[in-house]
């Protein structure tokens, strides 16, 4: 079963992308969404048999890839809790967003390419999820990465498109270069690079110093470190996050599928995965919770204030991925993943949802240029509605009702609180958690309020606005051609904007469904009395390791905390947006220098771009035209050819085309010929 | 009586080798004028040829002067025809204007 979940995905993407062509956009999308319809249920199969029943973990080696000297790594498919878990979030959002992508890309000319590259995508992710050794993990790692550029710039005719998918990949790099290091020397230390004889060894090695550059550091935490800063690129955490916003120049489903629920999740994946490790090295754990709160605060201040819909939810994200490295770091592993899965639900629903009222918008994707789509698009309002709930984490404390969010993220607040009290860097998390939430709520109904409520913005300003308009479509390009004719008469004010099709609005139910009941149905399971007999063997807990008890006995005002937070956010927004509608003006130009930071990111990309790009491309530059073209080239070929060329340039006055002139250098010649034997040559 | 021997043969056939090889090269004008030129070279060689066949008494050379007649006027013949298509082709025959060999 585990083999049928993991490669069908594979024969769509084999299918659809090497036979697409030929069979046409609508088998493509069936021989692909089809077979993760039945992974999903597969999946959720497993899960209630290794997970919620007493089926045992199993390891599956399908055969060996490469064995050299004493690495040897196999391609294997390690089914554990931890496991199906993750197969139940990949596989179902994926098939959700196949089932979407249906509706949403209907109007795309390169449909079969675009469902295959996402079958691919589920197909690496799951060879990620289920690897048994770190080299595996690092193929299916690597193979997200790819996936996530082809889709990221899937409208390649877009410039923007292609520097988004450029830039996600290079930033990628970064984080897999210290991923790398860290296998190679979790090797080093470990002789293995499979997962049981790693953790085998782990216990051994604690203490154990390492020298690098003139420096001696505990060898465990610099190899935790290192893997960190591989998930620190792939879940966009605070200095490596620069890629993620960029992502959304890619199609919606992407972004709900790739840059929301899945691929980013990876980095948190893999350090529950590697529990073992990230818990006999406690610095790194703290590194793990600086960077992860610090994330959670960050990318929530700066969705405050953008305007592309897209970009808060993405903002939002790694905001929420922030929430669960403060889990990992404080040592609650499975709080985290609890919340990968909630979050899977909520933000795959908010993506899609996004991606309905762009449809229903004409793909504009600026939110100040809606308002009032409530009556237009009620079912997406509701569903976005359910998905803003979650998100926020609505729900009352100490009871057993709220929405996805609140049962996860007020695990992690509550964790991070307790931890927090014999731990600095861990009361920062709750500190930083606290107030990202009240931000939370504020940027989520903001996006609810500005894009359902109020008044048609479009409507208003479409035609004193032309100027603006154009920009607006210069940024964020056109879906395709096939919307070029709507591109000037849009804005609703002769197309109003209209419910999506069901085929989009069916996902959209299913997700609202767990978004709404993934956190109390799981809330037991996954961190509640139940974790145990759920998760079995597959985290590690060190021994001195007592958070989930401990985070029972904290005072009653840490779990009204993010509940006061959150009604803040949602109080403050509601003033703000609704009841005096011009006062987020007011406050823009009351602190001008913090509205331009938050709206500018921090300043990251330009940092960023005088820091390393800028540089790099000068250094580039020096050796491309000064060391390659004029040393290389001038010495080597081009130097050559051009005394060749001045050779050839005496040698061709010779050359003069004229007979006689011929006909005298022979005679000369054979004068030559002739003295020489009449003179000398005849002895 | 004067009897012409084998060196005065000899030194009229020299000068008319010269003039021949003087011809093709200085000439600037025509291209016929090369061409007969050509022809006073083999005539020269023809004259060794006799000479030294008269001289040597070997009739061979005699007969070699005869095939060189056939096939400088075989050479004549062709070399007026290329001029021909030349001409109809290029409407020129002067020697400056015929430089398509230049580098």
């Amino acid at each position: 079963m585990i083999e049928a979940i993991v490669f069908l995905p594979l024969l769509g993407f084999l299918i659809a992308g090497g036979f697409g062509r030929w069979i046409g956009p609508r088998p493509s999308e069936l021989v692909t969404s089809g077979p993760l319809v039945a992974c999903a249920v597969m999946s959720w199969l497993l899960f209630f048999g290794v997970g919620l029943g007493d089926e045992h973990a199993f390891l599956r080696t399908l055969g060996e890839w490469f064995s050299s000297d004493a690495l040897k790594v196999n391609w294997s498919l390690r089914v554990d809790t931890l496991t199906v878990v993750m197969l139940v979030v990949v596989t179902t959002v994926s098939s959700l967003v196949h089932i979407y992508s249906i509706g949403y890309m209907s109007e795309d000319p390169h449909r079969p390419r675009f469902f295959a590259y996402l079958s691919l995508f589920t197909f690496a992710m799951l060879m990620l999820v289920t690897a048994d050794n770190l080299v595996q993990l690092f193929f299916g790692w690597e193979g997200v990465g790819l996936a996530s550029y082809l889709l990221i710039g899937f409208w390649y005719e877009k410039p923007s498109a292609n520097a988004a998918a450029i830039k996600a990949f290079v930033v990628n790099r970064v984080g897999d270069f210290g991923f790398a290091l860290g296998v190679f020397l979790v090797f080093k230390l470990t002789n293995s690079v499979t997962f049981d004889e790693v953790f085998a060894a782990i216990p051994g090695l604690e203490g154990l110093k390492i020298h690098i550059f003139g420096f001696t550091a505990d060898a465990l935490t610099v190899a935790a470190a290192l893997l960190f800063v591989g998930a620190m690129g792939k879940s966009a955490q605070f200095f490596l996050h620069t890629w993620l916003p960029d992502a959304m120049e890619g199609p919606t489903p992407v972004s709900a599928l790739i840059h929301a629920a899945t691929m980013v999740t990876a980095g948190v994946f893999m350090v529950a995965r590697l529990s073992p490790v990230f818990e006999y090295a406690p610095d790194a754990r703290t590194i793990v919770t600086i960077i992860g709160a610090t994330t959670a605060f960050f990318a929530a201040t700066v969705a405050l204030v953008q305007n592309d819909i897209k970009r808060v939810i993405a903002y939002s994200t790694c905001s929420q991925l922030g929430y669960m490295f403060v889990a990992e770091g404080v040592g609650g592993y499975s709080l985290g993943i609890f919340h990968l899965f909630t979050h899977a639900f909520f933000k795959a629903l908010l993506f899609l949802g996004a991606g309905s009222v762009i449809v229903a918008m004409h793909h504009e994707q600026d939110m100040r240029k809606m308002g009032g789509l409530r009556k237009n698009i009620p079912f997406t309002f509701w569903m976005m509605t359910i998905g803003t709930l979650a998100l926020t984490g609505v729900g009352i404390p100490h009871t057993p009702f709220g929405f996805a969010g609140f049962f996860s993220k007020d695990a992690i607040i509550e964790a991070a609180y307790s931890a927090g009290e014999h731990d600095r860097s861990a009361f920062y998390g709750f500190v930083a958690t606290v107030v990202a939430a009240g931000l939370t709520s504020f940027y989520s109904w903001r996006l609810v309020f500005m894009t359902f409520f109020g008044p048609r913005a479009a409507v208003a300003h479409a035609h004193e606005d032309h100027a603006h308009d154009a920009h607006a479509h210069a940024g964020h390009g056109h879906k395709d051609h096939a919307h070029e004719d709507h591109a000037h008469g849009d804005h609703g004010h002769d197309h109003e904007p209209r419910e999506s099709p069901v085929v989009m609005l069916a996902p959209l139910a299913i997700l609202a469904l767990g978004a709404i009941a993934a956190g109390f149905v799981f809330e037991r399971y996954f961190a509640g009395e139940a974790y145990g007999e759920f998760w079995k063997e597959s985290l590690f807990t060190g021994g001195h390791n007592h958070l989930l008890h401990e985070m029972h006995d904290i005072p009653a005002w840490v779990s009204y905390s993010a509940t006061i937070a959150m009604v803040l956010g949602f109080v403050v927004s509601l003033f703000v947006y609704m009841l005096r509608p011009g006062t987020a003006h007011q406050l823009a130009r009351a602190f001008p220098w913090l509205y331009q930071f938050l709206l500018n990111k921090w300043y990251f990309d330009e940092l960023y771009d005088f820091l390393l790009v800028r540089p790099a491309f000068a250094i580039g530059r020096l050796f491309w035209k000064g060391g390659d073209g004029r040393i290389i080239d001038g010495l080597g070929p081009d130097g050559v050819a051009a005394r060749v060329v001045d050779g050839a340039k005496v040698a061709v006055r010779l050359q003069t085309g004229y007979i006689y002139h011929y006909a005298f250098a022979m005679l000369v010649g054979v004068a030559a010929v002739t003295s020489y034997f009449i003179i000398g040559g005849t002895h | 009586m004067f009897e012409p021997g084998l060196s005065h043969y000899l030194v009229v056939a020299a000068i008319l080798f010269t003039l021949g090889v003087a011809g093709v090269i200085l000439n600037r004008k025509n291209i016929i004028v090369i061409l007969m030129s050509v022809e006073l070279i083999l005539l020269s060689v023809n004259l060794n040829l006799v000479a030294f066949s008269t001289s040597l008494n070997d009739l061979t050379g005699q007969v070699f002067a005869l095939f060189v007649l056939t096939v400088a006027a075989a050479e004549a013949a062709i070399g007026l025809a290329i001029l021909v298509t030349f001409y109809r082709n290029r409407g020129t025959i002067a020697v400056e204007d015929i430089n398509e060999l230049k580098g």
